[in-house]
């Protein structure tokens, strides 16, 4: 079954597929996905491969990856997708926050991996968009933007669906 | 002291709902205990060896009379009728349960208090001076820097996750009293050539498994970019710091293995980036928090000597456990929690409510927690003091010996922490029962001495002047020592005497230790001196000389 998503606050089919989902893909040529998320390594390694095609791109972070060397490519890619091995892992909301605020990216910011609605407050408030939740957290999910209503620092807040009240 | 308005006081109650959910959602069982772990140690709650532990934040050790007595009513409503008060000027409760957590932080709330980020890879609690604002060799108050921190820390969205804890101390005097140096980031209130006052910025002190003292990374940080650099140390922490290896994983260990200097060049670019970003302190906000630590009404009173015509015993009293104040008739007025019998750092529901009541009549219904496990009353005119003293020595709280060997530094030990090796209170005593000569006491003059169970070094035995370290021998509770270590502006790591000792031996171990300091000491030195001036080896070989530890 294709995954769900939620993205901007709506529940969407996931029209995405991971490199590694591609082969397993089942729908068989005349439906395969034309967007592609790549593992950053992948995409090093292939760049002109990746970019010579007709569709669109994806790269994914995994936490250690450095943001800086996407910068150049951002144009060319659709989303970035950051990977969450774990409830400990933290990397990935600076990298949120440099791709959005450093690098000006405006495209889809998708936190994959270890998602549920306990983190998805801070991711949101640190640029990321779109989040690959399991099943059966998508409702209670949308109720966790609003966690809290107010602030005390400026973060980026592009995930947020309504302003945080702040002094 | 700082007060709530609405944006504090809306978040904190989300808190507390937050909270409340996912400890429903556990108890249900839709949250594995992993996943509930890391929730949980972000709102300061630990499952322990008898029952969860719940830690309370006291931002930067400030207390009201009426968060006191809240304090008291909550350890006799859901725990055993006392709490345990930190070296990081929190409060501990060692019996609460799981289910009534989340009621405990609503009532912690009605009084503008909370647990978060008490516990977990996150930034904690920052710390401060207890004589902040009072004492007479200040720069600045440092709590308004203090509350800034606090309030740019809390829920910050991007270092939730860190590597491992963020501990942050702030100074704003010459003599540290808040052991910043050992602090993952310590900030120090300074002046520069200009006359100006901004922060000089330490990082990568620590203790734990691997003691390090902290690095100066900027010597000179204007005032209005406080929040940027930090914001820029964390950054370079949370993407560089080791995750593989938790006792790898503190900023100490990322600032040795970079170096001081790439550290610094790292901190600086991220910091070019940032600097005026919205981070960047307008005079207005500062002035806004500044303004919730105006002095208090004090009244105009002329120094007098109290002491004259009263009793020995409140002589002994005034001159351990009062400090001098910045203003003329007024004493900042010492609690001791090392009543020998009791654990350091415990006080009573009853000694909590009895603490309010004083704190109202004598010292502007505020009361503050020493990063030495003891409470203080700031304000106290000195033409009260002796009333004070009765007061607080019926309710068990005048034991005349800070600063003094009696007064231990003490983490909870095997008794209630699941890390710890060793018993620690129970060493404690034993200590006190083998010292309990006050004039012996008072002769050794000052001395820290600092016990910590375990490696994770809660109770700071690193930087005592005789440090105390709990390990694990086949199965039994043995002891290292170290001496020679200090905490303050000139903070030292202490060196290890030798071989480890069983516990009925510790007390003997120290009492040689100061027989050597008795003996070899000249006019006006401390322990901590003489250990400079002399080395290791004369205490090593009173102590192994006829085997104390056999």
């Amino acid at each position: 079954m294709p995954r769900r998503l939620l993205r901007d606050h709506l529940v969407v089919q996931d029209e995405w597929l991971h490199l590694d989902e591609v082969a397993a893909d089942r729908r068989g040529p005349e439906t395969a996905p034309s967007r592609v998320i790549l593992p950053f390594d992948r995409w090093l390694a292939d760049r002109e491969h990746w970019i010579s095609g007709d569709g669109s791109l994806g790269v994914r972070l995994d936490p250690p990856d450095p943001v800086e060397k996407l910068l150049g490519d951002l144009p060319r890619l659709a989303l970035v997708a950051l990977r969450f091995p774990g409830p400990a892992e933290g990397r990935g909301y600076t990298q949120a926050r440099l791709l959005r605020e450093r690098c000006g990216f405006a495209g889809e910011l998708r936190a994959t991996g270890y998602v549920r609605r306990d983190q998805v407050f801070f991711m949101a408030r640190c640029g990321i968009n779109a989040f690959e939740l399991p099943e059966g957290e998508f409702a209670s999910a949308e109720q966790a933007f609003e966690t809290f209503t107010a602030e005390y620092q400026r973060a980026n807040d592009a995930g947020l669906a309504q302003p945080l009240r702040r002094r | 002291m700082y007060r709530y308005d609405a944006i504090d006081k809306t978040l904190v109650a989300e808190r507390v709902e937050q909270f409340r959910d996912q400890t429903r959602r556990f108890l249900a069982g839709e949250l594995s205990d992993d996943e509930f772990r890391h929730l949980r140690l972000r709102n300061g709650l630990y499952l322990q060896r008898h029952a969860p532990m719940l830690r309370v934040a006291i931002p930067y050790g400030l207390l009201s009379s009426a968060q006191l007595r809240v304090l008291a009513t909550i350890a006799e409503r859901y725990d055993r009728g006392y709490g345990h008060f930190t070296t990081r000027q929190n409060l501990q409760y060692n019996w609460p349960r799981l289910e009534d957590v989340p009621d405990i932080l609503a009532d912690l709330a009605t009084v503008e208090m909370h647990a978060i980020q008490t516990s977990g890879n996150c930034i904690r609690n920052v710390t401060s001076d207890h004589l902040a604002g009072v004492t007479p060799d200040e720069l600045e108050d440092p709590r308004p820097w203090c509350e800034i921190i606090r309030q740019w820390s809390t829920f910050h969205p991007e270092f939730a996750y860190l590597p491992r804890k963020f501990k942050i101390a702030v100074t704003g005097a010459p003599q540290d009293r808040a052991a910043s140096l050992v602090h993952d980031v310590g900030v120090h209130i300074v002046k520069n050539a200009a006359g100006d006052l901004g922060f000089e910025i330490l990082a990568g002190g620590g203790l734990g498994r691997t003691p390090i003292i902290g690095q100066v990374v900027r010597d000179f940080l204007p005032r209005e970019h406080l929040l940027s650099y930090l914001e820029a140390i964390l950054r370079v922490y949370n993407l560089e710091g080791r995750r593989d290896n938790p006792t790898k994983a503190r900023i100490k260990i990322l600032v040795r293995s970079l170096g001081i200097e790439e550290f610094r060049r790292r901190v600086e670019a991220e910091w070019a980036q940032i600097r005026d970003s919205a981070l960047r302190l307008d005079e207005a906000e500062i002035e806004r928090v500044r303004s919730y630590f105006r002095p208090p009404a004090y009244r105009p009173l002329e120094d007098l000597d109290p002491v004259s015509g009263r009793e020995p015993a409140f002589a002994a009293w005034y001159k351990y456990n009062t400090h001098a104040h910045k203003l003329p008739g007024y004493r900042a007025v010492f609690v001791s929690l090392k009543k020998p019998g009791i654990a350091p750092g415990d006080a009573t529901s009853a000694q909590l409510r009895r603490l309010a009541d004083l704190c109202e009549r004598y010292s502007f219904a505020e009361l503050r927690v020493t990063h030495t496990q003891n409470l203080l009353f700031a304000d106290v005119e000195q033409s009260a003091t002796y009333e004070l003293w009765r007061a607080l020595a019926e309710a068990d709280l005048a034991t005349p010996n800070i600063g003094t060997l009696t007064d231990m530094i003490c983490c909870p030990g095997l008794d209630f922490c699941s890390l710890a090796n060793a018993g620690s209170i129970d060493v404690a005593r034993l200590i006190n029962e083998r010292f309990e000569d006050y004039d012996y006491l008072y002769d050794l003059g000052e001395l820290d001495v600092k016990m910590s169970g375990c490696m994770n070094a809660c109770g700071h035995h690193h930087v005592g002047h005789i440090g105390i370290l709990g390990v694990d021998k086949g199965g039994e509770e043995w002891y290292q020592i170290t001496i020679g270590g200090a905490a303050g502006t000139d903070a030292t790591l202490g060196s290890v005497i030798g071989p480890s000792v069983p516990k009925h031996a510790v007390a003997e171990t120290i009492a040689r230790l100061l027989a050597v300091y008795v003996e070899r000491r000249t006019a006006d030195e401390r322990f901590l001196d003489t250990v400079r001036r002399l080395g290791l080896q004369p205490f090593k070989e009173r102590v192994y000389a006829a085997s104390a530890a056999a």
